[in-house]
């Protein structure tokens, strides 16, 4: 930054550099400090730190620590419970981050066609976002109660014989996916109803004139080009919240049952603050963290070009 | 034969009457030109027309078709937007091809990867290729054809819309302000272009405009729009000399023609200065009336003893012409006067002059606004008349 603004580049050579403009570069680099230092301090050293200790034994309580050079990520590749969770993450994410996204962009846009009661819509939709999800974890364990549940006494009425969804191993990845689902559709909802007035009226004007019959049509020729930049926000931020699942698992299963919702924080949580094995633990951290900057990258690597049309 | 009738077209916004049973023919070829101040309806009755909002009452006939409960998409009228209404993600060649691909492609035919299977679907689209070349070439456009609209100037913008809006030879053609968003020079450019791309279409055309001059200059007739009427429609020049209605008037002319409030004379006829006009309707005495006059027939006398006194209170010098404001004395109304160069050398202001009106370009209009055909009666008859 500081850089930019002081090297002018039509002035000859940068060895001929002037005191003015010394000057104005070390003003410059005294401004962006407090910038720099909170950006070292608060990111870039804790990272740093993490990555550290992914190279050694190191356990809370303990003085010494040994330098294990690449031993844990060994361990991670053949640890069994790290593949498990590695894979429930996985489901979890494919299933929250594509559902929660178009369930919002189909509500966006109905609120976005109804006139009335649209901000009633807007704060309904929005207030699990706000909710404190340990406390409506309660809530959701009584929804699912195998027997005195309200879900599955709806199944029951259609003849459905409900299963134990948070208590049976091959669908409690399911039951904490419809949590996950309706707890991220109303963020994403208002990022879509934001996106939706941003649209210009005129275009779906244009629409219509120039032949676009069913709302389908207009749907391809405009809503969804328009809506580009904020889809490709609302996925990014999707997949990040789904990879981080946490609270759900730790107050709803732990887990359980039989490691069926073994999930990547949940593990890493284990290790570092149950086992107190922060050397390996920071080497999940790693893996995790790794993880997430390669999805982001590909996101924006392929999605990018493809919105923004300026 | 009309190609294009609307009749007595009602919209009202909740209690709001936007407007009032409008109605207007156009003829097949012509070029209309809606003009009128900002909120006075005329957006809204191109909308109704395109079928993007839907009357409260009357008929739109295209022609010998009731449009009024046909969608939009199948009226083939088409409509240049004001701000273009370009799809930001397409090309300028995709933005052309969209209302071919949205009438001479199936649905299925449109899909993705399942349309290329429909049979006929490359032929269709080779068809539009040629279409949308040829459109393009005939604009001049055919070196942006891979563009999008973001790395367009203005004007390209402009004429990718009008691209878009004629490929598909369309009944009807709408223009909503389409010069608007162009700077000065472009604008008085692209309306020759648009004038001529009008007269190679040959469909009717209803341009929606605020600028009179774009009015005057394109339009084969002129509809003069205030307050959710139509007040006036006819040729430009008989808008200008012959207007039917004050606000028509005071709308269309630069600079603003002068308007004098007045009454009739016990005898019934309005004077003005020593000039004396009769009405063709006999006029009650003491009905207020206005008077108007156009700027260009106000005659500045330096040192005569006809004309009534006035002072000048400011000059404009605008090249070719000088706009001269001058205040009456015995009224203190001011009065606009239009003059050549030549005529207004050496006024300046503070001078005392004497302003001559020419009698036969005297407007009457009621109080309700309408025009009173009247005519200047000379001096004699008009003192017969007095004393008689």
């Amino acid at each position: 930054m500081a850089e930019v603004i002081a090297i002018p580049s039509s002035f000859g050579k940068a060895t001929t550099r002037s005191a003015a403009e010394r000057h104005e570069s070390r003003t410059g680099w005294l401004l962006s400090m407090p910038a720099i230092v909170l950006l070292f301090m608060f990111i870039l050293v804790p990272v740093a730190a993490v990555i550290l200790m992914s190279f050694t034994d190191y356990e809370l309580g303990y003085t010494g620590f040994k330098w294990v050079g690449f031993d844990n990520y060994a361990d991670l590749v053949t640890n069994r419970t790290f593949r498990r969770s590695l894979w429930n993450t996985t489901v979890y994410t494919a299933i929250v981050a594509p559902v929660s996204i178009f369930m919002a962009l189909g509500l966006a846009m109905l609120i976005e066609s109804e006139g009335i009661g649209r901000s009633f819509f807007r704060t309904a939709y929005f207030l699990p976002v706000a909710s404190l999800l340990v406390a409506m974890a309660t809530v959701w364990q009584y929804l699912f109660h195998p027997t005195i549940g309200p879900v599955n006494a709806l199944l029951r009425l259609a003849d459905i014989e409900g299963p134990n969804w948070l208590g049976a191993s091959s669908y409690v990845l399911y039951g904490l996916s419809i949590i996950g689902v309706w707890q991220s559709v109303g963020f994403n909802l208002v990022l879509f109803l934001a996106g939706l007035t941003a649209i210009p009226r005129e275009l779906y004007a244009a629409a219509h004139v120039d032949g676009a019959r069913s709302a389908f049509d207009r749907f391809r020729l405009v809503t969804w080009p328009m809506l580009g930049p904020t889809t490709l926000f609302v996925t990014t931020i999707s997949v990040i919240n789904a990879v981080k699942v946490f609270e759900t698992v730790k107050t709803l299963t732990e887990g359980g049952p039989n490691k069926a919702s073994e999930v990547l924080l949940f593990t890493i949580y284990q290790e570092g603050f149950v086992y107190l094995r922060v050397g390996y633990a920071s080497a999940m951290t790693v893996v995790f963290l790794i993880i997430l900057v390669i999805l982001m990258f590909l996101q924006y690597r392929i999605q990018d070009r493809q919105v923004h049309y300026t | 034969m009309s190609a294009l009738s609307l009749r007595g077209i009602h919209k009202s916004f909740s209690a709001n009457q936007i407007l009032k049973g409008v109605s207007l023919d156009a003829g097949e070829n012509e070029f209309i030109a809606l003009v009128g101040p900002s909120g006075c309806g005329k957006s809204t009755l191109l909308r109704i027309l395109a079928g993007l909002e839907s009357a409260d009452g009357g008929e739109i006939v295209v022609g010998d078709r009731d449009l009024s409960p046909v969608p939009a998409a199948d009226r083939n009228i088409a409509m240049v937007f004001q701000s273009y209404a370009l799809y930001p993600h397409l090309t300028a060649a995709q933005n052309i091809a969209v209302p071919l691909v949205m009438r001479n492609l199936t649905r299925l035919q449109r899909l993705p990867l399942v349309g290329p299977l429909m049979p006929g679907q490359r032929k269709a689209i080779a068809n539009i290729k040629r279409e949308v070349r040829d459109m393009a070439a005939s604009l001049k456009i055919d070196h942006l054809i891979d563009r999008k609209p973001g790395q367009m100037s203005g004007g390209q913008r402009q004429r990718v819309a009008l691209g878009r809006a004629m490929v598909r030879r369309p009944a009807v053609f709408l223009m909503d302000e389409p010069l608007s968003n162009l700077d000065a020079n472009l604008r008085v450019h692209a309306r020759g272009e648009i004038v001529e791309l009008h007269r190679r279409a040959g469909v009717p055309t209803i341009y929606v405009t605020h600028d009179q001059a774009e009015a005057l200059s394109m339009a084969d007739r002129v509809a003069v729009m205030i307050g959710g009427s139509l007040l006036q429609l006819a040729s430009p020049q008989v808008i200008y000399d012959d207007p039917q209605h004050v606000e028509v008037a005071k709308f269309i002319g630069q600079p603003r023609i002068n308007l004098f409030a007045s009454q009739a004379a016990p005898d019934g006829t309005v004077a003005f200065g020593d000039i004396r006009l009769r009405s063709a309707e006999k006029l009650t005495p003491g009905t207020p009336v206005t008077i108007g006059i156009r700027p260009e027939f106000v005659a500045v006398n330096r040192n005569g003893q006809h004309g009534l006194p006035a002072r000048i209170d400011r000059v404009e010098f605008l090249g070719s012409e000088i706009i001269l404001y001058c205040r009456l004395d015995a009224i203190g109304e001011t009065v606009i006067a239009k003059l050549s160069p030549a005529e207004g050398t050496g006024l300046a202001v503070g001078m005392s002059v004497r302003l001559e009106f020419a009698p036969d370009r005297l407007f009457v209009f009621a109080e309700n606004g309408r025009r009173l055909p009247s005519f200047p009666m000379s001096a004699d008859v008009a003192l017969e008349t007095a004393n008689g």
